[in-house]
């Protein structure tokens, strides 16, 4: 039943010591569909989105990506929890871009995005180095492939950690607001990658504070407040038709 | 003159320079030639060698090992192996060195034979009423074995492994939570991202005070007179100095022997550091000069200054 899509959360409750912060959400992504999440500060966002690749270990309920379930494995109605090598595997197709970029200071921007490729999937080196090369290309940094992240601009390090996630060729791309950090000029440009991968038929979800974005490219929209998803539905409905007050109220901030 | 505080002190320095040489030249306990002609004896360029160049390489090549090895544990989720490797860098850091070579110099008194294998086994033979049960896997003569070299170079890498854990957990420590958390959700192994991200970076912070252990383990080779250690450079020049009575000529041999061999040392490290900068160029490198002058106009500490 979940086959048919490409991410399924179900129930997922995450506590931090006695801190509950996901109270039981729940998610559907068709294949191909960009997921917008949106909500107030430590309302969950990153947090679930981390549940997605397990770097969060989830308390209770499930999540599957691809059919596949992540993280645990069920027998007899029973979940245990897989080995690190099992989950490190399911994160090879599951990519993810960080608010703060998170690139590696001492590899240029090629080998940035040549690093998981060569040690994860160990393919030839000549064929992931045309691979790099072209996906740098695709984000428009391809004068800049020797560069060390220090000598780039927020807006190309985040293009160069785009590239970097889509060099493992991930079936869903993970974002937690890849704009946030940036100059408001530099925005633009992370955006326009998105735009093209979302295109391009990749299925992401993407934390973000950018409701132009959301609203032009979004196929959904998911309001988070209170560990809890509120509201969600199609952009223009959630965004022009809010049903819930705590939607309104967040909404008549950021708008 | 504008600086008249500069030049008194450059006049002082200057008599007090012109009296040390005059000293060098004129007292006759220096004994210049017979330094000279003594301080290139073969046992002592062979003592130089082996006590001191290879000790110091193979202790310091241990020491890292381990040392990484105990900081990981250090890091690690693991209570007990967390607690262990505390056990292990407080023991020998508390132990002094020169405390801890002579004893090692001395375990022979403790085992004559030193052999692995199940402990206790002849007691629990008894146990079972079975007599001189015996389940060892190999053993040997620690006299042969734990004497000399081999006992310097346990008490020398151990100590350091003490002195590199804290030096490489501080550096991994350095290294911003984000990069590990990028490298795990491209399905890099726990393994990989400690290799290719971590301590990569951590190099930077590591190296410099690891070339600084080096030198001081160099030094420190001297120590190992009271293990004994006989084929090592000090044990050499100092053997010399007590068979001729000439002992200060000899002591002075030494100071220049390793003066050498620190200054070679430094000239190492400069390069090492320059190459583990890689990626901390021009910005960095200008980051840390303003901060530097920031600090000489008496201005605040200024921040770590986040990298990106
Ligand atoms: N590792 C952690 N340990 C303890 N508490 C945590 C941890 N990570 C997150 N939290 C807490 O969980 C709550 C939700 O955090 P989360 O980062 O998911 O919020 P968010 O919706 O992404 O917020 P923001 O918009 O500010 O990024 C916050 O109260 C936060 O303090
Ligand atoms: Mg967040």
């Amino acid at each position: 039943m979940s086959d048919e899509l490409m991410v399924r959360a179900e129930n997922v409750h995450k506590s931090f010591g006695p801190l509950e912060v996901l109270k039981g959400v729940d998610l559907a992504v068709r294949p191909g569909e960009v997921s917008c999440v949106i909500g107030p500060s430590g309302s969950g966002k990153s947090t679930f989105l981390r549940c997605i690749n397990h770097l969060e270990k989830i308390n209770a309920g499930r999540i599957w990506v691809d059919g596949e379930l992540v993280g645990y494995r069920e027998r007899g109605g029973k979940l245990y929890e897989m080995r690190e090598k099992e989950v490190a595997a399911q994160r090879r197709s599951i990519g993810m871009v960080f608010q703060r970029f998170n690139l590696f200071p001492h590899m240029t921007a090629l080998e940035n995005v040549m690093e998981a490729p060569l040690r994860v999937r160990r393919e030839s080196r000549a064929e992931v180095r045309e691979r790099a090369t072209a996906l740098l290309d695709r984000v428009g940094l391809a004068s800049k492939i020797g560069n060390y992240p220090g000598q780039l601009s927020g807006g190309q390090q985040q293009r160069v950690a785009i590239a970097r996630a889509l060099a493992m060729r991930p079936k869903l791309m993970l974002f937690d607001e890849p704009t946030s950090a940036l100059d408001p000029e530099l925005v633009g440009e992370v955006l326009d990658v998105m735009k093209d991968l979302a295109r391009d038929g990749m299925t992401m979800i993407v934390v973000t504070h950018e409701i132009g974005f959301a609203r032009e490219v979004g196929d959904s929209l998911i309001f988070m407040d209170g560990g809890v998803v509120v509201e969600s539905g199609a952009p223009d409905e959630v965004l022009g038709n809010p049903r819930h007050d705590r939607t309104r109220t967040f909404l008549s901030k950021v708008l | 003159m504008r600086h008249p505080g500069r030049w008194l002190a450059v006049a002082v320095l200057a008599v007090l320079t012109a009296m040390f040489v005059h000293m060098l030249v004129t007292n006759d306990a220096f004994q210049w030639a017979f330094m000279v002609d003594n301080m290139f004896r073969p046992p002592i360029i062979e003592g130089l060698v082996r006590g001191t160049v290879v000790m110091t390489i193979c202790a310091m090549l241990l020491g890292v090992t381990l040392g990484v090895v105990i900081a990981v544990m250090r890091l690690s989720d693991n209570p007990i192996l967390r607690a262990v490797a505390w056990l292990y860098t407080w023991f020998f850091r508390a132990v002094p060195r020169l405390v801890l070579l002579a004893v090692f110099g001395n375990l022979g008194i403790l085992w004559s034979r030193i052999e692995f294998g199940v402990p206790f086994d002849t007691q629990i033979g008894r146990l079972f009423g079975i007599d001189n049960l015996e389940l060892r896997a190999f053993g040997f003569t620690s006299r042969d074995v734990l004497t000399g070299f081999m006992a310097g170079l346990l008490g020398l890498a151990l100590s350091e492994a003490a002195y590199m854990a804290e030096i490489v957990r501080a550096g991994i420590q350095s290294v911003e939570g984000g990069q590990a958390e990028a490298a795990t959700a491209l399905g890099m192994s726990r393994g990989q991202t400690l290799r290719r991200v971590v301590l990569p970076q951590a190099m930077r912070v590591i190296i410099p005070p690891t070339g600084n252990e080096t030198i001081a383990m160099l030094k420190d080779t001297s120590l190992l007179l009271y293990v004994p250690v006989s084929m090592e450079l000090f044990f050499q020049l100092d053997a010399v100095g007590k068979r001729t009575f000439q002992i200060f000529p000899m002591y002075v041999a030494a100071c220049l022997w390793y003066l050498l061999l620190t200054s070679v040392l430094l000239v190492g490290q400069y390069f090492l550091e320059r190459h583990f900068s890689r990626g901390y160029g021009q910005q960095a490198r200008a980051r840390m000069k303003l901060r530097g002058f920031a600090a000489e106009q008496g201005g605040g500490g200024g921040g770590t200054g986040a990298v990106g």
